[in-house]
């Protein structure tokens, strides 16, 4: 049997310094198997989002581990986190998309971070994943002249174009109406099923609760829940 | 554009694509580094004329060693220097002719009241071997008294003047109360120290400037015999002569210490010199604004493709790929601008101010140099992109 892709053990994590010291992640233990969509949940402040930011390695490991994708992150090279970096996909609550670059640019942006391919495949793969998320009418649209869930959606195909093993995402789908919403869902469901994707997903949105094969949820920096559905 | 640098990077052109996107800021930048880039440019074709200049009376008289004296600056700006190490100089082996040279400044007004200044050079008639080729055949005209060559690029005198000249007709007008009659051209071209430049004979030059002495012109020109070397000779004159009074340069040395003169010694070398380094210094501070900016406006962009896994090389190659199209979009606005200036001031002025290719080149390069210092600078704001903040 495979490893799990995300192993976290005895994970404590502080901000500021000196007397400003506060601890935000209490001795937090998780693993979190491939192919599943797991659910951050809990409210402000709980940790969910640093917690999902100490796995996507983006921050330092101050304490404890965090084994991801067979690889430690505690004491790793900023070059080995990038290497690994590249191995997921981020959705932020923000699309963060790139104002000067086009819709298929930016998507292209998750393809060429991988080094140079051929162009006219990168290009097609694009249009591909920009036409699941109904986006095929808008390819060479700047941000600047697409709604609110436009954005997110060309933000999801950014993530996912280059079949990440790991998603990481913050609600992804508060931009977003229901169908396009569930449009994201299914597709990241899907890419589980199929590929093995392993989603980790911070939401509040009760239509992916319902998606969910494992709701976490945290409270001051712990986990107080571990289920499988929102039904248990 | 954007297939063309998409072919010549192999990636997207980021940089490019932030620069164009804001059309504004994209004009303004380019505006500013092709403002920078005129500043060097006339800066830089100003000391060139300067030089130009300098050492443009070095191309009316021929000589393979000039005597001066230690006192004097340069060629046209010298002390006097006794004759006797003329005749002193005739007994080293190797030198086969000696001549001396007179150089005054003569003030003159015309018919219309404006005063033109002119460099006088009083040469020996009898020695054709000692001015340049295209002086040499009108030098026996100069043979009758208060007789001159005139320079055809002085500024302030008619043009008519010369046309008259060219067509054989010699014009004459009143100089230190005496009547001196231009009897040909040459073509030199005014300079910082006068207007425009006039040979004439030894004989006139001293009728002119009677404070002046035949016992001690400006500098003593010598041609070495056939198929010896002029620096062995100038080493055999330093020899015999006095240090401390009489300079012996070779022609070439001369003209590069006259350079060196006037690049290092005189203000306006030193003026010059310091208005290339502001209008480097402007270009520098402008890219860095523009670059700078950007980068700030961009750190929610530069922070998710870190989290997408890019690396510091990616972000340097943005930030240098605008630095090189600022630095060549504005090159190129800043060089025609430049052309057109240069025209103008050397039509306005007379002095020879004209574009080198080399100088060209070497503002591209500086300017690109420039360029990728300030994106260098500006990259340090990347260190605030932390993809972390974007959750």
């Amino acid at each position: 049997m495979p490893n799990a892709p995300i192993t976290v053990r005895n994970l404590n994590h502080y901000f500021g310094k000196g007397e400003a010291r506060k601890q935000a992640i209490f001795d937090v233990d998780l693993t979190i198997e491939r192919g599943k969509l797991t659910v951050l949940m809990g409210p402000s402040g709980s940790g969910k989002t640093t917690l999902l930011t100490l796995i996507g390695a983006l921050r330092d490991i101050q304490e404890g581990s965090v084994l991801l994708l067979d690889q430690e992150l505690n004491g790793a090279s900023e070059g080995d986190l990038a290497a690994l970096r590249r191995r997921l996909g981020f959705i932020f609550q923000a699309h963060n998309l790139h104002e000067s670059l086009t819709a298929t640019q930016n998507v292209l942006m998750g393809l060429e971070v991988h080094g140079k391919g051929d162009p006219t495949r990168q290009r097609v793969a694009s249009h591909h994943m920009l036409n699941l998320l109904g986006l095929g009418d808008r390819l060479d649209y700047l941000p600047g002249n697409l709604s609110g869930g436009q954005k997110q959606r060309v933000a999801v195909a950014r993530a996912l174009v280059a079949n990440p093993e790991i998603v990481l995402a913050d609600e992804p789908t508060a931009a977003l109406d229901k169908e396009a919403g569930h449009t994201v869902v299914e597709m990241l469901k899907t890419l589980g099923q199929v590929r093995g994707t392993t989603t980790v997903m911070v939401t509040h949105d009760p239509r992916i609760l319902e998606l969910a094969d494992r709701i976490v949820t945290l409270h001051d920096g712990r986990i107080v829940s571990d289920k499988n559905s929102i039904a248990d | 554009m954007n297939w063309l640098l998409t072919r010549l990077f192999g990636r997207l052109p980021i940089g490019w694509l932030q620069l164009s996107h804001n059309k504004g800021r994209l004009f303004a930048a380019v505006a500013g580094v092709a403002f920078a880039n005129l500043l060097v440019f006339m800066q830089l074709g100003i000391m060139g004329a300067l030089n130009g200049s300098t050492v443009a009376p070095y191309s009316i008289i021929e000589a393979d060693i000039i005597l001066s004296s230690q006192e004097g600056n340069t060629l046209t700006d010298s002390e006097h220097i006794a004759r006797v190490w003329m005749w002193q100089a005739l007994g080293v082996a190797g030198v086969a002719e000696v001549s001396p040279l007179y150089i005054g400044n003569l003030p003159f007004t015309l018919a219309d009241g404006s005063s033109v200044s002119l460099l006088v050079f009083g040469v020996n008639t009898t020695q054709p071997d000692f001015v340049s080729e295209t002086v040499a055949p009108m030098l026996s005209q100069l043979l009758l008294v208060n007789t001159a060559l005139l320079d055809a690029g002085t500024r302030g005198i008619p043009a008519a003047v010369f046309d008259q000249l060219k067509a054989g007709q010699p014009f004459s007008f009143e100089a230190s109360g005496e009547t001196l009659t231009a009897v040909g051209t040459m073509n030199i071209g005014g300079g910082f120290l006068a207007d425009g430049m006039m040979m004439m004979s030894d004989q006139t030059f001293l009728r002119f400037f009677p404070a002046r002495s035949s016992a001690a012109p400006d500098h003593i020109l010598i041609r070495v015999a056939d198929g010896v070397s002029a620096e062995t000779v100038a080493a055999r004159l330093a020899d015999v002569l006095p240090a401390l009074s009489v300079r012996v340069q070779t022609n070439e040395a001369a003209q590069a210490a006259d350079l060196s003169f006037m690049s290092s010694e005189r203000p306006t070398g030193i003026i010059f010199g310091f208005g290339v380094f502001m209008g480097i210094l402007v270009g520098l501070v402008i890219v860095y604004q523009v670059l700078s900016t950007d980068v700030a406006d961009h750190l929610r962009e530069y922070a998710t493709f870190k989290a997408m896994g890019y690396g510091q090389p990616f972000f340097l190659g943005i930030i240098f790929e605008e630095a090189i199209v600022l630095a060549v979009f504005g090159f190129i606005p800043g060089f025609f601008a430049s052309m057109a200036l240069y025209a103008g001031l050397g039509a306005v002025t007379g002095l020879p101010v004209t574009m080198e290719a080399s100088r060209a080149i070497l503002v591209l390069f500086g300017t690109l140099a420039a360029c990728s210092v300030s994106g260098a600078i500006a990259t340090r704001r990347l260190t605030k992109a932390d993809p972390a903040d974007l959750f």
